[in-house]
C-alpha cells in the first residue's frame, strides 16, 4: 500500500511546551488510522498542525506528495484533507443542508456576477450541491433534518452533519476529532457501520478517539502519542501489548 | 397569510403602482418637504443594505462605513463640478465612485482581516474619521477637496436633455425636481435590493453567514476567509460609494460635514433596528430612522396644540423621544422590528 499522508519530523512549542515533538507517521490509502493517547498527549494539537490551524516548527505533512505544511486551511482542505472538531463546530444558525451546502465551497466556483445573474453555469452549479448535499444528510442518516437549523439537532445528528459536510468537499482522508465523544451506544454502532461503509468506499480515515472498543475494533493500524512524542504504532493487538503505552494509559507501577 | 394565496404578479403589480404614485401621495398628503424626505430616505436604503453585506452577513462589525459613501460623492463631485472644470455625465461618474469605494474597502479591509469583534469596530472607525479628516485637510498645498468649505455646484443627475434638478413636465403630468430623483434613487435602491437578494441565496452568500458563524470552521470547510471577507467589504463600499455619488448629485453640494462619525452610526442603527442580515428589515429600519426623527420636528406643534404652549424645544425634545424610541425597541425587539426567521430563533432560544 502507498501512503496517503506522509508526516516526517513534525514539531510544534507553544512556548516552553513541546507540544509535538519530532512526530513521523503514515497513513496509507483505504485503511482507518487510529490516533490515541492519554489527554493533553497532543493528539488534537496535531490534527490542527495538519489540517493548517496552526503552522508547525519543523517537519514536513505531504498528502499524496504534495506539501500541506505551510498551507491555510482552505487549501488543505482543498488538497483533499477534511476534517471535524472535537467541540463540534457546525454553523449553528444555518440549516443542516445550508451547513453541507457550504461544504461545497471548495469544489464549486459561482462568483458574485454568476450569484447576481443566475447564469446558467451557476444554476447548474448550484443544483447540482443541493443534489449532492441532500444525497449526503441521507447517507449520514439525518435527511429528515435538512431544513432545522444545525443547533437545533439532537447531538448525535451534529456529529453526523458534521461528517456530512466535511464528505461534502470529496476528501481523499477525512480526518475526525473524538466523532465518538459523548454518543450513547446505539449512536456509536450506527457511527461505527457508516465509517466502515465509507473505508468500503475507498475513502481514508484518519481517527482521534477515546473509546478503546472503538479503536480497537475500527482501525488497521495506530498511533500512541504521550506528551507530544509518539510512543507506538502498529496494529491494535502489537499496540495494546506494547509497554510503552499500558505504562503511558495506567502509570508505570502497573508493569 | 392571506396574501401569500394571491397571485404573485397582483401583489407585485400593487406593490410597483403604489411605488409610482407614492411622490404624489407624499406630495399632496404631506407636502413637498416630505418628497425630498422620502428621496433621503431611499439613498439611507441603499447605504443600509450595503453595510447589511458587511455586518449582516458577513458579520463583520464596521463602523467606519461612512468613508465609502464619502469617497462616492467626492469622486462625483470632482467629475462633475466646476471645481476642477471637469462635467462628466452621471452615468461615467458614479460607476467610478463606486469603483474607488469597493478599491478603498479593499485596502481599509485588508489590514483588519486578524480582527475580530470589537477590535474590528475600533479600527473601522478609526478609518472613517481619517477619510473625514483627509477631506476636510486636502485643500492644501494642491487643493483637491477644498477643505472645509466643501465642494459646491454639482452637476445635477442629466438624461438626455432633461435635469433632474428641475421642474419637468411630461405626458400632461408636472414633476419636480424631487419627483424625478424619487425614481431614479428607486431604480438604483430596486436594483441593490435585487443584488442583496441574489447574493444572500448563494455560494458567496452562505461563505459568509459561515465566516459569521464560526470563522475557524469556515476556513476548515474550504472557505479562502481572507478573499470573502475582502469581497464583503468590497460589494458593501460599491453600495455606499454608488448612494454618496447619488447624494452628490442630489444636494449640489457636499462636505466633511456630512460624513462624519454619527452618520455610521446612523446606517448601523438602521440595520440593528430593523432586523439584521434580512433585507426587508434594512428597508424598513432605513426609512423609520430617516423618517421618524423629521416626524418629532413637530413635536413643538403638537405640544401648542395640546397645552397653548411650548414648555420643551423642539429640538430637545425630538432627540431625546428619539433615543427612547431606540432604547425601547431593543428592550421589546431585541432582534429587531422585522428579524429574519434565522434571528427570531436565536434571540427566543437566548431568552429561554
Amino acid at each position: 500500500m502507498s501512503a496517503l499522508l506522509a508526516v516526517s519530523g513534525v514539531s510544534k512549542a507553544f512556548g516552553g511546551l513541546q507540544a509535538l515533538s519530532d512526530i513521523s507517521l503514515q497513513v496509507n490509502a483505504g485503511e482507518i488510522f487510529g490516533l490515541i493517547g492519554p489527554n493533553g498527549a497532543g493528539k488534537t494539537t496535531l490534527f490542527n498542525a495538519l489540517t493548517g490551524l496552526y503552522t508547525i516548527d519543523r517537519g514536513e505533512v505531504r498528502l499524496n506528495g504534495t506539501r500541506l505544511d505551510g498551507c491555510k486551511p482552505h487549501q488543505v482542505l482543498k488538497a483533499g484533507l477534511a476534517r471535524t472538531f472535537q467541540n463540534i463546530r457546525l454553523f449553528a444558525e444555518m440549516t443542516a443542508l445550508e451547513n453541507v451546502l457550504v461544504g461545497r465551497h471548495a469544489r464549486t466556483h459561482s462568483g458574485v456576477l454568476g450569484a447576481v445573474l443566475r447564469l446558467p453555469a451557476t444554476r447548474r452549479e448550484e443544483a447540482d450541491s443541493r443534489a449532492r448535499a441532500m444525497a449526503l444528510l441521507e447517507r449520514v442518516g439525518i435527511a429528515g433534518h435538512a431544513r432545522r437549523l444545525a443547533r437545533n439537532l439532537p447531538y448525535g445528528d451534529q456529529r453526523r452533519l458534521e461528517i456530512a459536510r466535511a464528505l461534502a468537499s470529496e476528501p481523499a482522508l477525512l480526518a475526525l476529532d473524538e466523532p465518538a465523544a459523548g454518543m450513547n451506544p446505539a449512536e456509536r454502532a450506527a457511527l461505527r457501520d457508516l465509517l466502515l461503509q465509507l473505508q468500503h468506499e475507498g475513502l481514508t480515515l484518519l481517527l482521534i478517539e477515546h473509546d478503546v472498543k472503538l479503536v480497537m475494533g475500527l482501525c488497521d493500524r495506530l498511533a500512541v502519542l504521550d506528551y507530544g512524542i509518539k510512543i507506538a504504532e502498529g496494529t491494535p493487538e502489537v499496540v495494546s501489548r506494547d509497554p510503552s503505552v499500558i505504562a503511558a494509559y495506567l502509570g508505570d507501577e502497573a508493569l | 397569510m392571506p396574501e401569500g394565496k394571491r397571485p404573485r404578479w397582483l401583489v407585485f403589480g400593487l406593490l410597483a403602482l403604489g411605488l409610482a404614485l407614492l411622490p404624489f401621495l407624499v406630495d399632496a398628503g404631506l407636502g413637498r418637504s416630505w418628497v425630498r424626505l422620502i428621496d433621503l430616505a431611499l439613498l439611507y436604503v441603499m447605504l443600509a443594505l450595503g453595510l447589511n453585506i458587511v455586518v449582516g452577513y458577513a458579520g463583520l462589525l464596521d463602523l467606519g462605513y461612512v468613508a465609502f459613501y464619502a469617497l462616492g460623492a467626492y469622486v462625483y463631485a470632482w467629475l462633475a463640478s466646476p471645481h476642477f472644470g471637469l462635467h462628466l455625465p452621471f452615468w461615467a461618474a458614479l460607476p467610478l465612485g463606486a469603483a474607488l469605494a469597493a478599491l478603498f474597502g479593499v485596502l481599509l479591509g485588508t489590514p483588519t482581516l486578524r480582527l475580530r469583534g470589537d477590535y474590528l469596530a475600533i479600527v473601522t472607525l478609526g478609518f472613517g474619521e481619517i477619510i473625514r479628516i483627509f477631506m476636510n485637510n486636502l485643500n492644501a498645498p494642491v487643493n483637491i477637496t477644498n477643505g472645509p468649505q466643501g465642494i459646491n455646484l454639482i452637476d445635477p443627475v442629466r438624461v438626455g436633455d432633461m435635469s433632474l434638478s428641475q421642474t419637468q413636465t411630461l405626458f400632461g403630468i408636472t414633476f419636480t425636481g424631487a419627483h424625478l430623483t424619487y425614481y431614479l434613487f428607486l431604480l438604483f435602491t430596486l436594483a441593490l435590493i435585487f443584488i442583496s437578494m441574489r447574493l444572500e441565496d448563494s455560494r458567496i452568500g452562505r461563505a459568509w453567514v459561515a465566516i459569521r458563524e464560526d470563522e475557524t470552521a469556515a476556513a476548515a470547510t474550504g472557505i479562502n476567509t481572507r478573499n470573502l471577507k475582502l469581497l464583503a467589504f468590497a460589494m458593501g463600499a460599491t453600495f455606499g460609494g454608488l448612494a454618496g455619488g447619488l447624494f452628490a448629485s442630489f444636494q449640489g453640494f457636499i462636505s466633511p460635514e456630512s460624513f462624519n462619525l454619527m452618520e455610521s452610526i446612523m446606517i448601523l442603527c438602521m440595520i440593528v433596528l430593523g432586523g439584521m442580515g434580512h433585507i426587508p428589515g434594512v428597508i424598513f429600519g432605513a426609512v423609520l430612522l430617516t423618517l421618524l426623527p423629521e416626524a418629532l420636528r413637530y413635536t413643538g406643534d403638537w405640544q401648542r396644540n395640546l397645552f397653548g404652549q411650548i414648555y420643551i424645544d423642539p429640538a430637545d425634545l425630538r432627540m431625546l423621544l428619539f433615543g427612547l424610541a431606540l432604547v425601547a425597541v431593543m428592550l421589546y425587539r431585541p432582534a429587531g422590528l422585522m428579524p429574519s426567521a434565522r434571528r427570531r430563533r436565536e434571540f427566543a432560544d437566548a431568552a429561554e
